[in-house]
C-alpha cells in the first residue's frame, strides 16, 4: 500500500467523483444529502490516508520520497513523488478540502455535480503539488482550472461569466507560453523528469535576438516562460486583477479552494522550477520580481483600505500576503525561502477561514457590501471572536501563524535589498488599517439596521467548520518548528543548490570571456 | 517560579474569557484576579530574592529558520525584575479595583455579561507584557510587544458601541504599527548584521557594530547608530513620544482602569524598558542616544504644554503620562538608563494612583469626565481626594531639596533632571525644569478644580456624588504607599553611590586608578573636569556626605553582564551627583512656581484663567487643539492615502490593467461573450473549456512526440 500511497492519496477523490457520477441518482433532498455525506467522507479519508504522507516523510532526506514511476498513455511518464517543498502543501490541501465541502452544506443546486466538481479538483491540485513529470505537472496544473471555471461558472454570483472568463483569459497565456518553454526544456534535456531537469544546466549564455541582448540567455527566456504563467496564479502585480472578480462571484467554498490551494500553485512552481532549474534567469529578474512584490504588497493594502465588498478586500488582502512570498521566494536567502513556505502554508488556513468569515453572514444576509453591516458583535459573539482571530492573523500577530511567514520573508529580503524590505515592511501598517476598519464596520457599533436584528450566531456546523483552522492557526504561530523542521532541509538544499549554480556559471562564464 | 508568574496571568485569561460560562462570572474574575495575586506575590519574592546574575530559563522553541534561532525563553535580570514587579503589582490592583467600578456599567444593558471578557483582556495583557519584560530575544518581545497591542486595541474599543472608541482603538493599533515598522526593520538590520537575535550575542557584538558600516536605503550608515535609531522609533510608538503620540490622549476612550494599567503604568513604558534593554548598543551610539534626548526632551515639553488647557480629567493625565515618558527617555538617552528605570518605577505607583483616583472621581460622578463639572469634591469623597493629593505630591516633586527625603516623584525626577544637566543637554535640561513648572501647574488645576471650588455642573450628580467602594479604595491606598515610599526606599539602588547602583544591576564597579589617568589621554579632559566636580561637591554638598569621598568610579561590567550596559567612560551618575546647587534646587522652585501660579488661577481668582484665554486666544486654541497634530495627520497622512488607494483601485487596476488586457483581448472578448450568452442556459460552456484542453493536451502530446524523434 505505502508504495502507492500518493497515488491512493491523490485518485481517491477522482474515484469517489466517478462513482457518484455513475451511481447517484436523483435530485431530490436525500440524494443531495448523499452527495454531501459521500463528499466529505471521502475528503475526511483522503486527509487521514494523507497523514501517512507527514508521519512517515523523513524531514533530513532531501530528496524526493514515496516516488512512483510507471508508463501511462501514448509513452508519457506518470512519476509522483514528494520532497520537504512540496509535502506540506499536499498536506494542506486534504486538510482544506473537508472544511470546504462543510462550508457547502447550504448548497442546493445541481449538488452532485458540485461536489463532483470539488473531488475532481482536489485530486488535480493534489497532482500538481506530487507530479514529477512535466507532462503530468502541465496536466494537472491545467485541468485543475476547469472544475474552478464551472464552480464560479456555475454556481457562482451574478457576474460569473465575466469573472470566470477573465480568469480564463488571464491563466491562458501564461498556459500557452509555458507549454512553449516546457517543449524547449524538453527538446534541450531530452527527458520530461523533473527529477532529472532539476540537475540539468540549462544554457545560460546572453545572447542577442531581435536586436536585445538577452542576459542569462535560454535560461531567462524560459523563466520568464514561466513566470507569465506562475504570476497570474499567485496572483502578481500587476496581473492580479483576476481575482478580486473571481472571488466575488465565487461560493464561498470556491474562494476558499482558491484563496487557500490554488493560489499556492504559483508559489509552488517557482520552487520546483524557476530557482532551481533557471537559476541564472532568475538571478537576472529577481530586481524586478522583488520590487514587483513590494509594490504588490502596497499597492493592493491601498486598494483594500478602501473596498467597499468584504470578499474584494480580503482578496486584495491576499495578493498583498502572496507578495511577501514572491519577495521570499527571490530574496533565495534561507529565511526568505522558508518564511516564503510557511507564508503560502498559514495564508492558507487564514484566508480559508476570512472567506469562510464572509461566507457566514453572506448566507444569512445575501449580500457582501460592508455597508450592509454593522453592530453583529450584539447578536453573534461567537462569530465576532473567531472573526477578531482572524483579522489578528490577517494583520500578521505574533503568536498566529500569519506573524511567522511575514517575519521570515523580510528578514530574509533585508539583507538583499533594504529598499524593498522598508517598503514592504510598511504594508503591516496598511494591512492593520483595512483590517481593523473592516472589522470594525462589520461587527463593532451598535445594531442599528432592522435587517439584522434577527440575525443567528454560528450553527454547531459553522463552528465545527472554524475549529481546525483556529487550532492550526495559533498552533503553527506559537510553535513554527512543525513547518520549519519539515521544509528546513529541504530549502537548504535548495538554495545550496542555487548558490552553486550561480557560482558555476560565473565561472563559466568568466572562463568565457578569458 | 518565574515560569509561574509568567503563565498565571494567561491561565487568568482562558479560564475567565472561556470558562465563565461554566464556573460563573464571579468565579471567574476571582480566578482571574486571584492568580495576578499570585504572580504579583511571586514576582515580589524574585525581586528580593534576586542576586544579580542574569539567567535564562528556556521554555520552548519558537521560530526556527537556517542560523536564526529563536526560543520561548525567561531572562531573569535586574531589568527584568524591576518591570515584573511593576507589571504584577499594578495589574493584580488594577484587577481588585475593577470588581468596584466594572460594577453596573451603564454602556451595557441589564444582563450583558461584559465583565469576565474585561477581566479576560486584562489578564491576556498582563501576559503579554510579562511575555515582553521576560524576553531574551528580540522576536519574543516583538511578540509582546504586538500582544499588549492588541489587548490595548481590545480595551481600548471596550465600549464596542461607542463610535468614538472604535476609531481610538483602530487608531491606537496603527500608530503603534507605525513604530513596529521601525522596530521590525531594527530587528532585521540585527540579524543581518550579528546573526542573532538573542540579546546575550547582540550585546557582545557591539562594540564590532560600532565599527561596521551598513547600507540601508540611500546611503551607508554607522550599524550601530542606525540600529538604536530604527529600534527607538519602536519605542516611540509604544511609549507615544512626539510625532507618534495621538493615540494615547484617544486611548482614554478606554474604560480607566485599563488607562490606569495600560496606559500609564506598563504598556506605555515598554518603549522606555526597549532603550534600556538595548543599552549596550545604545552606548555605542551618540547620534542615536542625542536624538533620544532631544525627542524625550520635546514630548516631555509639548505633552506639558497641552495638558495645561484639557478640561477632561482623563486627558490631562494622559498628557502627563505622555510628559513623563519623555522625561524617561532623556534620562536614557544620555545614557543614565538607571535613572529611567528609577521614574518608570514611581511613575507606575503615582500615575497608577492617580488614574484610579480619576476612575474614582468619574464614578461618584456617574461618568462624568469633564472637570468643569466638577467642584468641591473633597467632602464628599475624601479617601478619594487625599489618594490624589498623594498622587500630586508625588507627580509634581514634592520634597526636600538637597537632600534625599521626598515624595517618589520628587527624587526619580530630579535624579532625571540632573542626569541631563550632567550629560550635557542643555536642551534637555531646560525644557525638562519648564516641563516641571508645568507639571505643577496642571497636577495642581487637576486637584483645584475638581476637589475646591464651587460645585459646577449637573447639581443632581453632585448631590448624588458618593465615596467608591473598598475594592476600589485598597487599591489606591496600596499605590499611595509606593506613591509616598518608593522613592525614598529603593533611591541608593536606583541613584544612589555607583557601587550601590552597580551592585543593584549585577554590574561590577571599579576604582579608576591614577595610572588610568595618564593612559587614557583621550578621556584626559573628562577626569580632570570630574575632579573639579569633586571638589566642588566636597563644598556644595555638605548634606551628601552618604555619596561618599572620591567618586573616580568606572563602571566596567562586560557587554551583557549584567542587566545594564554603562561604558567605562560613562560618568553620567557621578557627574550628576556632583551637579551645581542651582540646577538640584531648580525642579524644585519650578514645581512651586507652578503651584503657586495654580493656585492663583484656580483659588484666588477663577475669573483669571478664562480672560487669560480670551486674551491670548491663538495660543490657546493651539494647545487646546494639541499643537493641531491629529488636524495635520489627517490632512497630510490620512486623506492622500485613502485618496491614493482609490485612485490605484480605479484607475491603475480599473483603467490601466483591465484597460490594457481588454485591449489586447479585443478580438477575443467578443467571441467569448458571445459563447458565454449560449453559456448561460446550455452545458455549451463545459464543452468549449473541455476543448481548449483537449487542443493543449493534443498539442504537448505532438511536440514530445516529435521531439522525441
Amino acid at each position: 500500500m505505502s508504495g502507492y500511497l500518493l497515488s491512493a492519496v491523490c485518485f481517491i477523490p477522482a474515484l469517489a467523483a466517478l462513482i457518484m457520477a455513475l451511481f447517484l441518482r436523483g435530485d431530490d433532498d436525500a440524494a443531495q444529502l448523499n452527495a454531501k455525506r459521500f463528499a466529505l467522507v471521502t475528503t475526511t479519508v483522503t486527509f487521514i490516508i494523507s497523514l501517512g504522507i507527514l508521519t512517515q516523510f523523513d524531514a533530513s532526506n532531501t530528496g524526493f520520497q514515496f516516488v512512483e514511476e510507471g508508463e501511462w498513455l501514448v509513452g508519457l511518464k506518470y512519476k509522483m513523488g514528494v520532497d520537504g517543498i512540496s509535502v506540506l502543501f499536499v498536506m494542506l490541501t486534504t486538510f482544506i478540502m473537508p472544511l470546504t465541502i462543510l462550508a457547502s452544506w447550504g448548497v442546493t443546486t445541481r449538488v452532485k455535480e458540485y461536489m463532483i466538481a470539488f473531488l475532481m479538483l482536489e485530486t488535480l491540485m493534489l497532482g500538481v503539488f506530487m507530479a514529477l513529470d512535466l507532462v503530468l505537472f502541465y496536466l494537472f496544473f491545467e485541468a485543475g482550472l476547469i472544475p474552478m471555471f464551472l464552480i464560479i461558472g456555475i454556481w457562482g454570483g451574478a457576474n460569473r461569466i465575466y469573472a470566470s472568463f477573465k480568469f480564463f483569459l488571464y491563466t491562458f497565456l501564461g498556459s500557452v507560453l509555458m507549454l512553449v518553454a516546457m517543449v524547449a526544456m524538453y527538446s534541450d534535456a531530452g527527458t520530461t523528469d523533473i527529477e532529472a531537469l532539476l540537475t540539468h544546466e540549462f544554457a545560460f549564455e546572453t545572447f542577442s535576438l531581435l536586436g536585445i541582448q538577452i542576459v542569462g540567455g535560454m535560461q531567462t527566456l524560459m523563466f520568464l516562460a514561466f513566470f507569465a504563467s506562475f504570476a497570474v496564479k499567485m496572483p502578481m502585480w500587476p496581473v492580479h486583477t483576476w481575482l478580486p472578480d473571481a472571488h466575488v462571484q465565487a461560493p464561498t467554498a470556491g474562494s476558499v479552494v482558491l484563496a487557500a490551494i490554488l493560489l499556492k500553485m504559483g508559489g509552488y512552481g517557482f520552487l520546483r522550477f524557476s530557482i532551481p532549474m533557471f537559476p541564472v534567469g532568475s538571478e537576472v529578474m529577481t530586481p524586478l520580481v522583488l520590487w514587483m512584490s513590494a509594490i504588490a504588497i502596497v499597492y493592493t493594502s491601498l486598494v483594500a483600505l478602501v473596498q467597499e465588498d468584504m470578499k474584494k478586500l480580503i482578496a486584495y488582502s491576499s495578493v498583498a500576503h502572496m507578495g511577501f512570498v514572491t519577495m521570499g521566494i527571490f530574496a533565495t536567502t534561507q529565511q526568505g525561502l522558508d518564511g516564503a513556505i510557511f507564508q503560502m502554508l498559514s495564508h492558507g488556513f487564514i484566508s480559508a477561514a476570512l472567506f469562510l468569515c464572509v461566507g457566514v453572514i453572506y448566507d444569512r444576509m445575501h449580500t457582501r457590501d460592508i455597508d450592509a453591516y454593522g453592530g453583529l458583535v450584539n447578536r453573534m459573539p461567537a462569530y465576532a471572536l473567531v472573526f477578531m482571530l482572524f483579522t489578528m492573523a490577517n494583520v500578521g500577530l505574533p503568536g498566529t501563524s500569519g506573524f511567522v511567514g511575514e517575519f521570515l520573508t523580510l528578514m530574509g529580503t533585508f539583507p538583499v535589498n533594504t529598499w524593498v524590505t522598508a517598503v514592504a515592511c510598511s504594508g503591516v501598517i496598511f494591512s492593520a488599517a483595512y483590517a481593523l476598519w473592516l472589522y470594525r464596520r462589520v461587527v463593532f457599533g451598535d445594531l442599528i439596521k432592522e435587517s439584522l436584528k434577527t440575525i443567528n450566531d454560528m450553527s454547531m456546523r459553522e463552528k465545527v467548520t472554524f475549529a481546525p483552522l483556529i487550532v492550526m492557526t495559533i498552533l503553527l504561530g506559537v510553535y513554527p518548528a512543525l513547518i520549519t523542521d519539515v521544509i528546513g532541509p529541504a530549502t537548504a538544499a535548495l538554495k545550496s543548490h542555487y548558490d552553486t549554480a550561480l557560482a558555476a556559471a560565473e565561472a563559466a562564464t568568466q572562463h568565457a570571456s578569458n | 517560579m518565574e515560569t509561574i508568574i509568567l503563565f498565571a496571568p494567561l491561565i487568568g485569561a482562558i479560564i475567565c474569557g472561556f470558562g465563565w460560562w461554566i464556573i460563573g462570572e464571579t468565579a471567574a474574575q476571582w480566578t482571574a484576579t486571584g492568580l495576578l495575586f499570585l504572580a504579583c506575590l511571586l514576582s515580589w519574592v524574585v525581586f528580593f530574592s534576586f542576586d544579580g546574575v542574569t539567567q535564562q530559563i528556556p521554555v520552548m522553541r519558537f521560530i526556527e529558520s537556517g542560523t536564526l534561532a529563536t526560543d520561548w525563553a525567561i531572562r531573569l535580570d535586574r531589568l527584568t525584575a524591576i518591570m515584573l514587579i511593576v507589571v504584577t503589582t499594578v495589574s493584580a490592583l488594577v484587577h481588585l479595583y475593577s470588581f468596584g467600578y466594572m460594577d453596573h456599567d451603564p454602556q451595557w444593558n441589564e444582563g450583558e455579561s461584559y465583565k469576565p471578557r474585561f477581566f479576560a483582556y486584562l489578564s491576556f495583557f498582563t501576559f503579554a507584557m510579562l511575555a515582553l519584560i521576560t524576553s531574551d530575544n528580540l522576536v519574543q518581545m516583538f511578540f509582546g510587544w504586538e500582544g499588549v497591542g492588541v489587548a490595548s486595541y481590545l480595551l481600548i474599543g471596550f465600549y464596542y458601541r461607542k463610535p468614538s472608541a472604535n476609531a481610538a482603538a483602530i487608531k491606537a493599533f496603527v500608530v503603534n504599527r507605525v513604530g513596529d515598522f521601525g522596530f521590525a526593520l531594527g530587528i532585521f538590520a540585527l540579524f543581518f548584521l550579528t546573526d542573532s537575535i538573542n540579546f546575550s550575542d547582540i550585546f557582545a557584538s557591539a562594540p564590532t557594530l560600532a565599527e561596521t558600516r551598513v547600507t540601508f536605503l540611500w546611503s551607508e550608515w554607522n550599524a550601530v547608530e542606525i540600529v538604536a535609531f530604527l529600534l527607538f522609533i519602536g519605542a516611540m510608538g509604544k511609549s507615544a513620544q512626539l510625532l507618534l503620540h495621538t493615540w494615547l490622549p484617544d486611548a482614554m476612550e478606554g474604560p480607566t482602569p485599563v488607562s490606569a494599567l495600560i496606559h500609564a503604568a506598563t504598556m506605555v513604558t515598554a518603549g522606555v524598558f526597549l532603550v534600556c534593554r538595548m543599552s549596550p548598543i545604545m552606548e555605542f551610539a551618540p547620534h542615536a542616544t542625542a536624538f533620544i534626548t532631544v525627542m524625550g526632551a520635546a514630548t516631555a515639553f509639548f505633552a506639558a504644554t497641552v495638558g495645561l488647557v484639557q478640561t477632561d480629567i482623563k486627558r490631562v493625565i494622559a498628557y502627563s503620562t505622555c510628559s513623563q515618558l519623555g522625561y524617561m527617555f532623556v534620562a536614557a538617552g544620555v545614557g543614565m538608563y538607571s535613572a529611567a528605570m528609577f521614574h518608570l518605577f514611581t511613575h507606575a505607583f503615582f500615575k497608577a494612583l492617580l488614574f484610579l483616583g480619576a476612575g474614582s472621581v468619574i464614578h461618584a460622578m456617574h461618568h462624568e469626565q469633564d472637570m468643569m463639572n466638577y467642584g468641591n469634591l473633597r467632602k464628599k469623597i475624601p479617601y478619594t481626594f487625599w489618594a490624589m493629593m498623594i498622587g500630586t505630591l508625588a507627580i509634581t516633586g514634592v520634597g526636600i531639596p538637597l537632600t534625599t527625603i521626598g515624595f517618589a516623584g520628587f527624587l526619580s525626577k530630579d535624579a532625571i533632571i540632573e542626569s541631563a544637566y550632567a550629560g550635557g543637554s542643555g536642551f534637555g535640561f531646560w525644557a525638562l525644569v519648564i516641563a516641571a513648572f508645568m507639571t505643577s501647574f496642571y497636577s495642581w488645576r487637576l486637584i483645584f478644580l475638581t476637589f475646591f471650588g464651587k460645585e459646577r455642573g449637573d447639581k443632581h450628580t453632585h448631590e448624588h456624588a458618593h465615596e467608591s467602594p473598598m475594592v476600589m479604595l485598597i487599591p489606591l491606598g496600596v499605590l499611595s504607599l509606593g506613591a509616598v515610599f518608593a522613592g525614598m526606599i529603593w533611591y541608593n539602588q536606583f541613584f544612589g553611590h555607583a557601587d550601590q547602583v552597580g551592585k543593584f544591576y549585577g554590574i561590577p564597579v571599579a576604582e579608576a586608578h591614577a595610572d588610568d589617568h595618564a593612559k587614557d589621554a583621550t578621556n584626559g579632559d573628562d577626569h580632570a573636569k570630574a575632579d573639579d566636580h569633586g571638589k566642588a561637591k566636597d563644598d556644595d554638598h555638605g548634606g551628601d556626605k552618604a555619596y561618599g569621598g572620591d567618586h573616580h568610579y568606572a563602571f566596567v561590567g562586560k557587554l551583557g553582564e549584567g542587566a545594564l550596559y554603562m561604558a567605562p567612560d560613562n560618568h553620567v551618575l557621578d557627574d550628576a551627583h556632583a551637579a551645581p546647587k542651582w540646577v538640584k534646587v531648580s525642579p524644585f522652585i519650578a514645581m512651586v512656581l507652578g503651584l503657586a501660579l495654580a493656585y492663583l488661577f484656580y483659588i484666588v481668582n477663577p475669573a483669571l484663567p478664562k480672560r487669560l484665554a480670551e486674551n491670548q486666544r491663538p495660543l490657546y486654541l493651539f494647545l487646546k487643539n494639541k499643537w493641531y497634530f491629529d488636524e495635520l495627520y489627517d490632512a497630510v497622512i490620512v486623506g492622500p492615502i485613502k485618496a491614493l488607494g482609490r485612485l490605484l483601485w480605479k484607475g491603475g487596476d480599473g483603467s490601466i490593467i483591465d484597460g490594457f488586457l481588454n485591449g489586447v483581448a479585443m478580438g477575443i472578448v467578443p467571441f467569448f461573450t458571445r459563447l458565454a450568452g449560449r453559456a448561460q442556459s446550455g452545458y455549451i460552456f463545459t464543452y468549449a473549456f473541455w476543448m481548449v484542453i483537449g487542443i493543449a493536451a493534443f498539442v504537448t502530446w505532438m511536440t514530445l512526440g516529435g521531439g522525441a524523434n
